[in-house]
């Protein structure tokens, strides 16, 4: 038996919540005070995942740099080797919101996408 | 000089949601002035999600929901000048700007929306002893070094401030390379969101301090290191219990300020709380045709009530500039006390309010289990029970039209807080 | 082979430069900093006194009043914002007003003119705002108030434009004396000279050591400041003096020539001359003292404090002369407080002292005045557009809080003895010294250095060598 303990994100209360697993599953939820800190606190324990935002270098743009995301969540443990991987990007503008910037991060599977839209300069 | 209807100060959330808001309630010349070099404001460099989820019912990143709004502006086309300073708005509402191009004009506008967000609290402001190398910025500062140009303010960081950008900092340094040593906060709660905590300061193991403060920032040329210490309930440092760091950076995240020197200029009655203009229920000024939505009025902790009031200033500057000042013959004031800090509005025409007004406010402790108590004069309208307040979070209250007016002798709306 | 090296880019060592280039020679300052003005004489009261405080017969007195007298024109000539506004000591009645008296009749001994004593309701009636226990109070109307950098850094430029050279980031490690000439040894590099003038503030008795045996000691007195914003920059419009006490005038508060409001110093003795650090107890003790003379001072408008070091040396006065046991080594030593207002009648003494040693020539092309940076405030609409159109950068406004524009950075840096770093051009702009304290300005100031000087980003300092802002790019630190 293992005991997770956690702080609920789901409201400004924070509620501590303990979780106990038994072999990986999740035996017991305790000290939330809604279904969603039960729901929360599920999915942390089993398969905390994260989107993950950062910059990567423009050139030709109006910008020096353009805003990215994973277009959906990564695992959790794998938030620095996403970053990592975006090191030597870059792109050049213009560029759109959407527009893939790196493709399945990190062997996450997923994308790293632009955030922001960047115009070409002159 | 030109005249325009409605000239709006400021391209960021509120300036956007207020224009398009105007434009589509028959408002046709209108012009939003931006002292950046793109619309969106302070959203651009804010490039981590969690934004837009009340507006959307999705997560958007801080670019993306500026650009929601900025799509929406330039479909209504609305013009706007980037790049312009405004200098001065005086009571008769004429607009004094500057650029590059058209160099300083004046602009005679029939309403004006003040939108200019807010600044930092800064160093000096908090009176932190020590010296004053390279290497202390406000998290805002770092924010836009790193997010929009792409450098790095440090290597090994102290943060003082858990509000929200602080946090976000946090995460942001850490990811970029840096080793984030500790958060400290004066007060003995976070002034951030949950999620933050959890997701920029535990996901990382970065410890948060909570009743600490700077005590000393070492360095003569850059920061080499900073002492933190305990405060006692009178937030004064307790000797004994200083903890030296070695790093090369502080960032500040102590607190914004609406920034007010154009409204101040203009006459425009301030609220020593808020820091912001006094407003009525249709968010004007003391200064008939002057209305302000957004961080200039009060900070925000989420965008999309910025959003929101923001189109509510942009409808009632509408329909001031159609139909000119309301000759409100009552006045209702709201009294907030007892753990309310203040409420924007600060008074309201029953007469004349929409049918349904959204008061907002903030709390000034931690409460748990309390209720809202709003009051018409001394009878007890309604009660609305709250688990948990916090100063970091704004809350609200709805007022209905016709309840009011059903009180045809109200003159105090008293909003506090009770024990449940 | 110089005719003279300074060794201090200081007010002192500026003015005696600017004094010196009347003349035919060829003169260098030696600095250790990164730029002039960045001791000192760049965190003080900024206030020209009246001179009424000194010891009559004292260099002091001597030089205070002197100094002060030529202020309007040297700040015409130079293009300085430089203004009159008065002073005023206060006596409250816990202290003795015989004091008053006795500050009158030292500052009549030592010829300033215009002091009056005046009772409570005249002094309360030119300052509302004085604290109810004020009893009296001596009137200075020649007291005045500067800005310290403006002033430092035009007299620089116009002896640089006199053809004085300037050798920054040069600190001075040893002075040899040999046959016919001084060799200072720098961490950078060696110069000669026939003359040395000590200039060099809080380590003039190093410096003096280098060369004589005088013995003379400074002392670092730290006096730490609050600087509060312009919304109350018109709660006194005079400079108001609590009695002095014995460590020096005592906390004063005063408007600024830019319209701030500024509370301080406190006087603490401290072993590190480089100690320009603030104290909580420094700090807190400042309102506490400030409120004795004036009421209702608006704290929680404070936008920044800083502290600056003043070179006390034993003796008490100002040590203007050539060392006894080293000929054409001239000391410009212990120049505390009215350091400043004594500035330009020091320069003028040391000149002489100097030109008659080596026989020195008057230069028939001498140029008197130098022009500022140019405030676009003070033009009309038309002329401020016809500035924009000439040059856009006037229509960028770089400093919300200060409304400085790019073109006023731009003249900042490419100035002779331009700025060099986000300092550098604060205290030639005001750009960053407004109440979000640079916040705002200077990721673009940053820019704008980078792109005119060249540098690279990661070059641009606060104030010279190991002050750097970005360390890196993102992901690469």
């Amino acid at each position: 038996m293992e005991k997770k303990e956690l702080t609920c994100i789901g409201c400004p209360l924070g509620c501590s919540i303990t979780v106990t697993l038994e072999q990986g599953e999740v035996t017991n939820v305790t000290g939330n005070t809604c279904k969603r800190g039960d729901i929360y606190a599920r999915k942390e324990v089993t398969n905390p995942t994260r989107i993950v935002t950062s910059s990567v270098k423009v050139t030709g743009g109006t910008s020096a740099m353009v805003s990215v995301k994973t277009k959906e969540d990564i695992p959790k443990s794998k938030i620095f080797d996403c970053t990592a991987a975006l090191k030597d990007v870059t792109v050049t503008a213009p560029v759109k919101i959407g527009d893939i910037i790196l493709e399945n991060a990190a062997g996450t599977g997923i994308p790293f996408i632009a955030t922001k839209n960047v115009d070409a300069a002159g | 000089m030109n005249t325009y209807d409605l000239v709006i100060i400021g391209g960021g959330p509120a300036g956007l949601a207020a224009a398009a808001s105007a434009k589509e309630n028959g408002i046709e010349h209108i012009l939003i002035l931006e002292r950046d070099k793109e619309l969106g404001g302070i959203l651009n460099q804010c490039i981590h999600n969690g934004f837009g989820l009340h507006t959307f019912k999705e997560e958007l990143t801080g670019p993306e929901y500026a650009s929601r709004f900025i799509k929406k502006v330039k479909n209504l086309q609305i013009p706007y000048k980037l790049n312009t300073m405004v200098m001065d708005v005086s009571p008769d509402k004429t607009v004094t700007a500057m650029n590059r191009t058209d160099g300083m004009f004046q602009i005679q506008a029939k309403a004006i929306i003040l939108a200019m967000g807010c600044r930092e609290r800064a160093r000096g402001a908090l009176n932190i002893p020590g010296y004053r190398p390279a290497g202390i910025f406000s998290a805002g500062t770092a924010q836009r070094l790193v997010n929009i140009e792409g450098y790095m303010p440090g290597k090994e960081v102290v943060i003082l401030g858990s509000g929200d950008i602080g946090l976000i900092m946090a995460r942001r340094m850490t990811l970029e390379g840096a080793k984030v040593k500790v958060v400290a906060e004066l007060m003995p709660y976070s002034g951030g969101l949950k999620r933050n905590i959890v997701q920029c300061l535990n996901d990382f193991d970065i410890p948060l301090k909570l009743s600490h403060t700077v005590v000393d920032i070492e360095g003569k040329k850059r920061v080499e290191a900073v002492t933190i210490a305990e405060v006692g309930p009178d937030k004064k440092p307790i000797p004994g219990t200083e903890e030296r760091y070695t790093c090369d950076t502080l960032l500040l995240s102590c607190g914004l300020i609406p920034e007010n020197e154009l409204s101040k200029n203009a006459g425009i009655l301030l609220n020593p709380v808020t820091s912001g203009p006094v407003v009525s229920d249709n968010l004007e000024t003391n200064i008939e045709g002057i209305f302000a939505c957004g961080n200039v009025l009060h900070v925000h902790d989420v965008v999309d009530y910025v959003s929101e009031e923001a189109a509510s200033a942009g409808k009632n500057a509408a329909s001031y500039i159609k139909n000119g000042k309301k000759n409100s013959k009552k006045t209702v004031t709201i009294y907030p006390t007892d753990g309310v800090r203040y409420t924007v509005p600060s008074s309201i025409h029953p007469e004349e309010m929409a049918d349904s007004l959204t008061v907002r406010f903030r709390v000034g402790d931690v409460y748990k289990n309390c209720t809202i108590a709003t009051y018409f004069d001394n009878e007890l309208i309604s009660k609305k029970k709250r688990p948990v307040m916090a100063p970091g979070e704004m809350e609200e209250i709805r007022l209905e039209k016709d309840i009011l007016n059903s009180y045809p002798h109200l003159s105090t709306i008293t909003i506090k807080i009770e024990e449940a | 082979m110089y005719d003279v090296a300074i060794i201090g880019a200081g007010v002192i060592g500026c003015a005696i430069a600017r004094e010196l280039s009347r003349y035919e020679i060829n003169a260098c300052v030696i600095e250790r900093e990164e730029d002039v003005c960045c001791g000192t004489s760049k965190a003080n009261s900024a206030i020209i006194h009246a001179g009424f405080d000194a010891t009559p017969g004292t260099l002091k007195a001597k030089l205070n009043v002197k100094g002060n007298a030529m202020m309007d024109d040297l700040s015409r000539d130079l293009d300085i914002p430089f203004k009159r506004n008065g002073s005023l000591v206060v006596c409250t009645k816990e202290q003795n007003p015989e004091y008053l008296h006795t500050l009158l009749k030292k500052g009549e001994e030592n010829g300033v003119p215009g002091l009056e004593i005046l009772n409570k309701f005249e002094a309360k009636k030119l300052e509302p705002n004085l604290a109810d226990d004020v009893i009296a109070a001596l009137y200075a109307p020649t007291g005045g108030i500067v800005c310290p950098f403006h002033f430092t850094i035009a007299l620089a430029e116009n002896a640089f434009a006199n053809g004085i050279s300037f050798f920054l980031n040069n600190k001075v490690e040893k002075i040899d004396k040999k046959d016919s000439c001084y060799e200072i040894t720098t961490d950078k590099q060696t110069f000669t000279a026939k003359a040395v003038v000590n200039a060099a503030g809080v380590y003039a008795d190093t410096i003096s050591a280098m060369a004589s045996k005088e013995n003379i000691h400074i002392t670092a007195r730290k006096g730490e400041y609050l600087l509060l914003d312009k919304s109350a920059g018109t709660h006194v419009n005079h400079t108001i003096f609590n009695l002095p006490g014995k460590m020096g005038k005592g906390v004063l508060v005063t408007p600024t020539i830019h319209g701030n409001l500024l509370v301080g110093p406190t006087a603490v003795d401290t072993e590190d001359k480089d100690g320009t650090n603030t104290t909580e107890k420094g700090l807190n003790s400042l309102s506490a003292t400030a409120a004795l003379s004036v009421k209702d001072l608006p704290m929680h408008q404070v936008i920044t404090s800083f502290a600056g070091l003043r070179a006390h040396e034993e003796g008490g006065d100002f040590i203007l002369r050539e060392a006894d046991d080293t000929p054409l080594f001239f000391e410009a030593a212990g120049i505390e407080s009215p350091g400043l207002s004594s500035a330009p009648a020091i320069g003028v003494m040391m000149a002489e002292l100097i030109k008659d040693r080596l026989h020195l020539e008057k230069k028939p092309d001498f140029i008197a005045t130098r022009k500022g940076i140019l405030n676009p405030t003070a033009l009309t609409l038309a002329e401020r557009n016809e500035l924009i159109r000439q040059q856009p950068a006037y229509g960028n406004i770089v400093c919300r809080c200060e409304m400085i524009t790019e073109g006023e950075i731009l003249d900042a840096i490419h100035r002779p003895l331009g700025a060099r770093s986000l300092d550098g051009v604060k205290r030639r702009t005001r750009a960053g010294m407004g109440r979000c304290q640079s916040g705002f300005c200077s990721p673009r100031t940053m820019e704008i250095l980078a792109r005119e000087l060249p540098l690279a980003m990661t070059e641009i300092t606060k104030c010279g060598p190991k002050s750097e802002i970005a360390l890196g790019h993102n992901k690469e630190i």
